[in-house]
């Protein structure tokens, strides 16, 4: 198949950008997405042009790497798959693809699709750890957690940090990836005893970083390839509120 | 005060102060609907509302500054999203997202000054004197004539068209406010979520037509 490709060309952090149209031939449906910009890449070093620069790495959905908003979609129309996961069978001969960088102030674009995420590894700095000593390895069940809370805790740990939520995300609010692990940890043992701090810190560097307020658009929620669901961050709410008591009146 | 500064404690000042202010919308709709009662109803409603005295005030305070907080985390929120996303994409796509939810600063200022006109016609009465309860004869109670103030004020086209405008705007407003409280009071837990957002758009609605249906029934002459 033949397509029209419009992509973000942007030469460094300060320069402006703008889209710049490429046509994309022989595209073969088995392709994924960015094995078709391998190929358009091929093309541009061939001419002696600049190549697209963007982000991937183990182009198996599971890294959180790659960063593609494809017609205004974070990582593309398919439903919970990342771009490097989507395959050109989702288009048809003849369709013109807008391809631009995650946009957020949070997110400085570096080059073409290559936007900055250190952002998202402050927030995880600020509180998304266990700091006990956790000693050598325990026996199997010794710390016993029922399953459906290991579940939880699984599910909102599924996020793999890609930042499609925030490119999503009208406000640029960086509030679903910080209540993945906000809730992943307060629901756990280990995480329990850190969790007031975990959760004030956290929410404090979303607005410290330049990401924006949550106001319940849940469009982060239909945008991750993960599916992790705004009920971790109705989670964090209750976390927060929970913070907000005195610690004397608790101990 | 974190309540104050974080993004978490301002959204819950958000969500506790509309709660309170759907309470507010929710109380003043019953009032409103003994105008269906005529004369008998609304006057002696209003009645009993003077006659509270002092509450009054403590009431119309604590209104003050829930509408204070309420307005200024909105308005500050707003833009502190406008900063977070400078640039907007060539394609932009909403994917749940609903136009109510987009439009909650604006909705909410045009009930701001909608409130603000409304208070000068009804409470203070000073945009139309010829129709107002204070000029007019009492009624045959000996009470103020709010019953024929309302009914006067809704047969100008203008005036009725003004409140039904501004009650569109409430629609929209409740019908993303409504069960966003839910989520950012921590309530939801996913599946639930679905069932609350539809619950809070039908409350909306009722709200919304009750609201209209009073200025709407004058204007088409059924209730005089």
């Amino acid at each position: 198949m033949d397509l029209t490709l419009h992509v973000w060309r942007q030469k460094g952090p300060q320069d402006k950008g703008k889209l710049e149209t490429y046509p994309a031939k022989n595209v073969s449906p088995d392709m994924s997405f960015l094995e078709m910009l391998d190929e358009i890449n091929d093309g541009l070093i061939r001419q002696g042009k600049d190549p697209i620069a963007f982000d991937h790495d183990c182009r198996e959905g599971i890294c959180g790497m790659c960063s593609s908003v494809v017609n205004g979609r974070p990582h593309g129309k398919q439903e919970k798959t990342t771009v490097c996961q989507l395959h050109m069978r989702q288009y048809n001969d003849g369709d013109e693809i807008f391809i631009e960088p995650w946009r957020a102030k949070a997110f400085p674009v570096q080059k073409d699709l290559i936007v900055d995420r250190t952002s998202l590894d402050v927030i995880m700095q600020a509180g998304g750890y266990v700091s006990c000593h956790t000693g050598g390895v325990a026996d199997a069940n010794a710390l016993l957690i029922p399953k459906p809370v290991a579940d939880y805790a699984m599910d909102a740990a599924e996020c793999i940090g890609c930042g499609a939520c925030i490119a999503a995300c009208p406000n640029s609010s960086a509030m679903l990836f910080t209540s993945a692990k906000v809730a992943q940890l307060a629901a756990l043992p280990q995480g329990k005893a850190e969790a007031r701090e975990r959760v004030q810190a956290m929410s404090q560097a979303i607005l410290d970083e330049g990401f924006g307020n949550c106001t319940n658009h849940y469009e982060c929620e239909a945008a991750c390839p993960k599916g992790i669901s705004v009920k971790f961050i109705a989670k964090l709410n209750r976390e927060y509120l929970k913070s907000m008591i005195p610690t004397s009146t608790i101990a | 005060m974190n309540l104050f500064t974080s993004t978490v404690g301002r959204k819950i000042l958000m969500a506790v102060t509309g709660l309170c202010l759907v309470g507010f919308v929710s109380v003043h709709l019953l009032g409103n609907l003994s105008v269906f009662a005529g004369a008998d109803g609304i006057n002696a409603y209003a009645k009993h509302l003077h006659d509270l005295g002092p509450l009054v005030w403590i009431f119309r305070l604590v209104m003050l500054g829930l509408f204070a907080v309420h307005i200024t985390f909105g308005v500050l929120l707003y833009l502190e999203n406008r900063a977070a996303t400078p640039d907007s994409y060539a394609v932009q796509k909403s994917l749940v997202t609903t136009f109510s939810a987009k439009t909650m600063v604006f909705t909410g200022l045009i009930i701001l000054a909608f409130l603000l006109y409304h208070l000068l016609h009804f409470t203070v009465q000073v945009t139309n004197p010829e129709i107002s309860a204070q000029n007019l004869p009492l009624d045959a109670a000996m009470r103020p004539d709010v019953f024929t103030m309302v009914v006067m004020s809704f047969q100008k086209v203008f005036i009725a068209l003004v409140y039904i405008i501004a009650m569109i705007a409430l629609l929209l407003h409740l019908s993303h406010g409504i069960s966003s409280w839910v989520q950012t009071i921590g309530l939801s837990t996913g599946p639930s979520q679905d069932k609350v957002t539809a619950i809070g758009k039908i409350l909306a609605i009722v709200y919304g037509l009750a609201y209209i249906a009073i200025p709407l029934f004058i204007l088409a002459r059924i209730l005089k």
